[in-house]
């Protein structure tokens, strides 16, 4: 059996982007790799792929007629050093019903021998999880770790707390754990203490810090990932590090501890991050005066 | 009606104790609110019959509730004849409830009328996973090519239309445009509300935003004009009812939805009054046209001789004089023939306990036909009504009398079996353990296969079908289980 693993966080805290430069990582170190996209977006295996976007299984089986008039060869993609590409796909937004179609693309991946003769299977989910079908990677005999991506931003932290949560629920029938924190540094205020802090309250590690840098960017808009781009440059070497703690992270995940919102309001409190309502309403009280005054 | 007899109040009391004492506390708590006995002496709570109903149904038992889409597919919109009412969503909630339930009608099955077929756009995975909303574009114009004598469309959602957001009314205008026909979008997911009762309200108040105004019907109302409101024409029913009023002088212009067309409902607003039978199914869209269109409305019952003579009076009042004479031969022409069905059947019945749960309506509609009969309501119950109904109620029965609301399998059948009426009347899913329990049973959603039951001919038809069932001698072969030892 395949390692079956997760990416999963906040919308545009950079999760595909982050999960394809591991992924690039760990297959230099010689893992073979399936990528399943589990976002209708499809933006998954782009950066693996170098091309625009991967046609996906749900708009080839909506093409053919269903899933079951598809074959394997016809979805997934092969790309940078033999990595396996596959998207799940969607509707277009407004429309349908994109949960369902993970669960159609997943069991058709699955039952038609995709997860063979792989050492790593990595689910790249979106956003949050907002419905059953987005939870179906941390179902029962799918990913057995989750990475959470993150930031120091507020929202990203809420999510955070509330992706522990969904596996919290999946934890005791299906064995899934929580891997550890990814931190994709947005340079807020006290960032990596912060990380540090939320993972220690939800029973969990922050188990890479990835430092900004505009790098990514150019890789980016070359549909690279950093490791094929500028392999020698320092962010590589960071993608890298945490590929590797995530290679050496096998089995050790937990069962995470999610905090209610007041507590995690609290901490933010705490890290200056939010303000109390009496220094709300003491700032807006000066606010005020100051205007009267002026006035 | 001799409201002066008394069902044995004690007794039922007695046996709702017993019957609860089964259930786990917050279960027989929450069953509780649901049985009564009928009291007048008492104040509290007994213009509803003492019970709480339209409330979510105790998870665990079995009950005998449909769901919003049997409501409006099956009750309100499936019976209206000229129109293609597609099931949308996958196969099952088509498939079994094709064929409808026994709403009569005439004309040519396929080619102008629709009413037992079934349409269904059979979602596959891909409609969830993308909506079904360009396949339903594309059936609607393939329909119209196939049956281009419909004069309309509706669509009937089923659960996945609501979980996945399809937007119905957007390809309902489209159509509307496309075809020049009216295509109605009704949002009846299966998973709203406790019962089929919201899917009523769902399908009356889509009657109200797809069908009324939308065209002009040429229509120069008459001083008689009614409609005859939720009457589904089950074995025929409305007919007879059509045939009173028309006797006594009144032009039926709309007849819902038993039999009818998309026409009749299009004209109902140019009505002087509107007729209701089925109150709970119907009572929203005419509240609506009394609001709207200042039409009043009456409900009537037309189940036995003294109820139709009543309501055919109460009816007459809205009109002059003519009418009122009129309405008064009738009743004098047809007193005959309830003497003659009296004559051959009361003595045969008189006396014999009958106990029913039906849906929304018949639990007291039909109380005093059997009280015609000299036959004695000891126990009846809504599957799906609200409060209103309830209040109704009291007038039609005598103290005593057990109420069950939204009853389970279970408590039926033990109340059947501490009560041992002479007849019991329910629908298909009681017919057969009632029977196999040795008491005589008819269906009284379907009449059994038999009907109609409304009207003066339909009385006769009733008394003897009530005769065949209580007095069949194949109760004389019967030996009760409880009764061999």
């Amino acid at each position: 059996m395949p390692r079956q693993i997760a990416f999963y966080g906040k919308g545009g805290i950079g999760k595909s982007t982050t999960s394809q430069n591991t992924l690039a990582a760990l297959v230099d170190m010689g893992q073979k790799i399936l990528i399943v996209g589990c976002d209708p977006k499809a933006d998954s295996t782009r950066l693996i792929l170098n091309t625009k976007l991967q046609d996906t299984v749900l708009h080839l089986a909506a093409k053919a007629g269903s899933v079951e008039d598809l074959e394997l060869e016809d979805v997934m993609k092969v790309g940078y050093k033999g990595i396996k590409c596959t998207e799940a796909g969607g509707p277009e937004p407004g429309v349908g019903c994109a949960g369902r179609g993970v669960i159609t693309a997943i069991n058709f991946l699955e039952e038609n021998g995709a997860y063979d003769d792989v050492d790593y299977v990595s689910y790249d989910v979106l956003g949050d999880v907002v419905c059953g079908g987005f939870a179906m990677p941390i179902r029962e005999n799918k990913a057995q770790e989750i990475y959470i991506v993150m930031s120091g931003e507020m929202m990203a932290l809420f999510a955070a707390n509330n992706i522990a949560k969904g596996i919290l629920k999946y934890a005791g029938s299906g064995g899934v754990r929580l891997g550890g924190l990814i931190c994709n540094e947005r340079q807020t205020d006290r960032e990596l203490e912060l990380a540090e802090a939320l993972a220690a309250r939800i029973n969990t590690k922050l188990i890479h810090f990835v430092p900004r840098d505009n790098v990514v960017q150019h890789a980016e808009l070359r549909r690279q990932t950093v490791i094929q781009y500028k392999p020698d440059c320092q962010q590589a070497e960071e993608y890298r590090q945490l590929a590797t703690k995530i290679h050496a992270n096998c089995g050790k995940g937990t069962i995470p501890s999610p905090i209610s919102m007041e507590e995690l309001e609290d901490m933010l409190i705490e890290f200056g991050i939010m303000k109390t309502e009496e220094q709300q309403l003491a700032e807006l009280a000066g606010k005020e005066a100051s205007l009267c005054s002026a006035g | 009606m001799s409201l002066d007899d008394q069902n044995d109040a004690a007794f039922h009391e007695d046996i709702i104790k017993e019957v609860l004492a089964q259930y786990p506390d917050k279960a027989a708590k929450k069953r509780a609110r649901h049985l009564n006995v009928i009291k007048s002496d008492e104040e509290a709570g007994s213009s509803s019959c003492g019970v709480k109903s339209n409330v979510k149904s105790v998870p665990g038992v079995m009950t005998i509730r449909g769901c919003a889409y049997a409501g409006s597919k099956g009750v309100v919109w499936g019976p209206v004849k000229d129109m293609l009412h597609i099931s949308h969503g996958p196969v099952g909630c088509g498939q079994y409830s094709w064929s409808q339930r026994r709403n009569y009608f005439t004309g040519t099955v396929g080619i102008d009328s629709f009413v037992t077929m079934q349409i269904t756009s059979d979602f596959q995975e891909r409609d969830i996973v993308f909506g079904g909303d360009k396949n339903l574009d594309k059936m609607i114009d393939e329909l119209n090519g196939l049956f281009p004598l419909n004069n309309g469309i509706s669509v009937q959602s089923e659960c996945p239309i609501g979980l996945i957001g399809d937007d119905i009314e957007a390809v309902a205008k489209k159509k509307n445009k496309d075809l020049g026909k009216p295509v109605v979008p009704v949002r009846c997911e299966g998973f709203r509300g406790v019962s089929q009762s919201l899917g009523h309200h769902i399908a009356n108040d889509a009657i109200r935003d797809w069908v009324f105004d939308k065209t002009s019907p040429e229509w120069e109302t008459g001083p008689y004009d009614v409609n005859l409101i939720a009457d589904y024409n089950i074995g025929g029913d409305a007919w007879p009812s059509r045939r009173l009023l028309e006797e006594m002088g009144l032009r039926v212009i709309g007849s819902w939805s038993g039999d009818a067309t998309l026409a009749e409902m299009e004209r109902a607003p140019k009505a002087r009054l509107n007729l209701i039978h089925c109150y709970r199914s119907m009572n929203y869209i005419c509240r609506h046209m009394e609001e709207k269109y200042n039409i009043p409305w009456v409900e009537y019952n037309f189940f036995g001789p003294s109820q139709i003579a009543k309501s055919l009076r109460k009816i007459a009042s809205h009109f002059d004089e003519t009418i009122q004479q009129k309405a008064e031969e009738v009743i004098a022409k047809y007193q005959p023939l309830v003497d003659a069905v009296l004559a051959k059947y009361k003595s045969r019945l008189e006396g014999k306990k009958v106990m029913l749960y039906v849906g929304g309506l018949r639990p007291r509609h039909v109380a005093d036909a059997y009280d015609d009969l000299g036959m004695n309501i000891v126990g009846t119950g809504y599957e799906f009504a609200h409060n209103d109904d309830y209040q109704r109620t009291t007038d039609y029965l005598k103290d005593g009398t057990l109420i069950y609301d939204d009853v389970s399998g279970y408590e039926l059948e033990k109340f059947i079996e501490k009560i041992r009426p002479d007849l019991v009347g329910s629908g298909i899913k009681e017919k057969y353990a009632t029977q196999k329990m040795g008491v005589p049973f008819r269906q009284m959603h379907s009449w059994d296969y038999s009907g109609p039951y409304h009207g003066y001919d339909g009385f006769a038809i009733f008394a003897r079908d009530m005769d065949m069932a209580i007095n069949s001698p194949v109760w004389s072969k019967f030996k009760a289980p409880w009764k061999v030892a």
